[in-house]
């Protein structure tokens, strides 16, 4: 086995194009901030680190178990809850250690108790819970005023390390300043970049093996002697607690936390079963895929209209039609084609070419 | 008489509002292979199910080596030792042979003098060995069935039909296959509608009818009266050949 091979767990993309995509996403956010300097792209980059986490631990549980969750994004505030109330009571790093331990430990047992409920409810039903889950929680979110902020959040102080008064290097490095924003840049990618390694070894491991199978073909795989119910509820614990994670880290980018930011069905729908969905499900380079198209159409998207209607304002109706406020509307019109042209995802559509 | 290793007592199962079976008594003696045979919608698969649990009985009892097992999870009834080959062959189409192995070995490292018996059975499995499985041919696939099961020692193989739409020579194949096994006492309880493989393989014989066993005996006994044959299965050994 090669020392690439070993990295990817054997899981190479099996396509060239799909390859060069990837080596193009990893390259740009490994530099990001020397490649797109200033605020708002480094923003961009850290949302784009931290939905991939997002997006691959959702394709556990959807793409590997075939399990339509809608409380993903409650493990994902959880995460984010647990770092914006510790750093709100103490702005230490054993604070934010704390805060991930108490809610790993809540995103483990819910996830567990939703996994149980899948033995007695299927499909659609089971897909109802969850989203009666995800409602309940934001709701606690808004009501718990005292400990979550309620609606307005809550927004908190990072230990020094991570502010942007702090300066690793006295000098600009390659003509960029290396202050506490970089710093956290760089944790929440080496801190992606760990866990997505993480989850590829999980599922191309024996353990995601029985997934695979059980996805395939529950019956043979319970004919085989494997539980159903102990690997789904094992697949789900852990994207829980990869999503939990993935909440932790925005937390530190945004210094900030509130049901809308980490809770809300806008990041369930719109980021994280779009990007598993667009991406591919099933192939965890799918979601990586898609959170990086999602997430550069969201914040770029605007401004590309913008531009584009400023070149076409001589030509009747179609500076109207593309206006930059109308940027909703195409965003999904894009989703629409990409979903009707490639209904096994991008990395599905690719392979298949590979 | 031959010690039994798995026995059925007026087993009954429904699947949905139909009643498939009503009332099976079957025993399957240790080291030996014994033929489910009977026409199609006898209740042949039903009654392998019920064994797994995948259907489980209303009523009777089911047991496996003393132990009853008609209320215990389907994976609990694998872990006993038991391999089943589906009818539809059951391999995981989106894993490679390798890995369809390992499901099966429900271990990070083959035993290897097993695996060489599965090479020496099925060659092909080892052209193949790190290709999906669902690109092979259907013979290939049901090689690699029975080879699942066979690939971890197991106290009962259980097969639904393993030649139904092979070719001639695959056939061949399966039947030196099972005759190996045999000759090693394995215990095997065969759903079979290729006569010339039933008598090949089998000890012993139960045939069904409407949910029921209707006939059990000696596989020898039976193979050797057409009278019997079309009696119980509506041709005879003759006209299947």
């Amino acid at each position: 086995m090669s020392p690439l091979d070993h990295i990817l767990s054997g899981d190479r993309p099996r396509s060239r194009i799909l390859a060069l995509l990837l080596i193009a996403a990893f390259v740009a956010l490994a530099f990001a901030p020397f490649l797109f300097p200033g605020t708002k792209a480094l923003g961009v980059a850290s949302r784009i680190c931290i939905f991939i986490v997002l997006a691959a631990s959702y394709d556990i549980v959807l793409g590997y178990t075939g399990i339509v969750s809608f409380a993903h994004a409650m493990f994902f505030g959880i995460g984010a809850y647990g770092v914006a109330i510790a750093l709100n009571w103490d702005t230490s790093w054993g604070a934010i250690a704390l805060g991930l331990l108490v809610a790993i430990i809540v995103s483990t047992l819910l996830a567990a108790a939703i996994g149980l409920l899948s033995l007695r409810l299927r499909a659609l039903f089971f897909s109802m819970v969850t989203l009666a889950f995800a409602s309940f929680a934001l709701i606690l979110a808004s009501q718990l005023r005292d400990i979550t902020g309620g609606e307005d959040g809550l927004t908190f102080s990072v230990p020094h390390l991570l502010t942007p008064a702090f300066r690793l290097l006295s000098q600009p490095f390659l003509g960029v300043r290396i202050d506490g924003r970089v710093v956290t840049y760089y944790l929440v990618f080496t801190t992606a970049t760990l866990l997505f390694l993480l989850m590829l070894r999980i599922v191309n491991s024996p353990f995601g093996r029985v997934l695979q199978a059980i996805r395939e073909n529950e019956f043979r795989a319970e004919a085989l002697g494997y539980s159903i119910l102990l690997h789904r509820t094992l697949a789900g614990v852990i994207g829980a607690v990869m999503a939990t994670l993935a909440g932790g880290m925005l937390a530190l980018v945004l210094r900030y936390n509130g049901p809308a930011a980490s809770m809300s069905f806008e990041i369930m729908v719109d980021g994280i079963l779009l990007m598993t969905v667009i991406g591919g499900m099933g192939t965890l380079y799918g979601p990586m895929l898609g959170a990086v198209l999602i997430v550069l159409a969201q914040y770029e998207l605007q401004p590309g209209l913008a531009a584009l209607s400023a070149l076409v304002q001589n030509v009747p109706v179609l500076p109207r039609l593309i206006n930059p406020d109308r940027w909703l509307l195409w965003l999904g019109v894009l989703f629409v084609v990409i979903v009707y042209f490639f209904p096994n995802g991008l990395v599905g559509r690719l392979r298949k070419r590979g | 008489m031959t010690e039994a290793l798995l026995t059925l007592e007026a087993i009954a199962t429904d699947i949905g509002a139909y009643h498939i079976l009503h009332g099976v008594d079957l025993v399957v003696p240790r080291g030996e292979v014994t033929m489910l045979l009977g026409r199609n919608g006898a209740g042949k698969t039903t009654s392998l199910r019920s064994i797994m649990g995948l259907w489980p009985p209303h009523h009777g009892t089911i047991r496996f080596d003393g132990q009853a097992i008609e209320r215990l999870a389907t994976p609990e009834i694998a872990r006993l030792g038991i391999a089943y080959v589906p009818e539809n062959m059951g391999i995981f189409t989106q894993l490679t042979v390798q890995e369809n192995l390992k499901l099966a070995a429900h271990s990070a490292r083959f035993d290897e003098a097993r695996l060489d018996d599965v090479f020496r059975f099925f060659p092909i499995l080892k052209t193949k060995w790190t290709d999906r499985a669902g690109l092979m041919s259907g013979g290939q696939k049901q090689m690699l069935a029975v080879a699942r099961a066979i690939v971890e020692e197991r106290r009962l193989l259980i097969v639904d039909e393993p030649t139904k739409g092979l070719a001639p020579a695959v056939i061949d194949q399966l039947i030196e296959c099972f005759l190996e096994l045999k000759a090693r006492a394995t215990t095997i309880l065969l759903v079979e509608q290729n006569f010339h493989m039933a008598c090949s393989v089998g000890d012993s014989v139960a045939v069904m009818d409407n949910g029921r066993i209707i006939h059990s005996g000696s596989m020898a006994t039976l193979a050797a009266d057409a009278d019997l044959q079309t009696h119980l299965l509506g041709l005879s050994l003759a006209s299947h050949q």
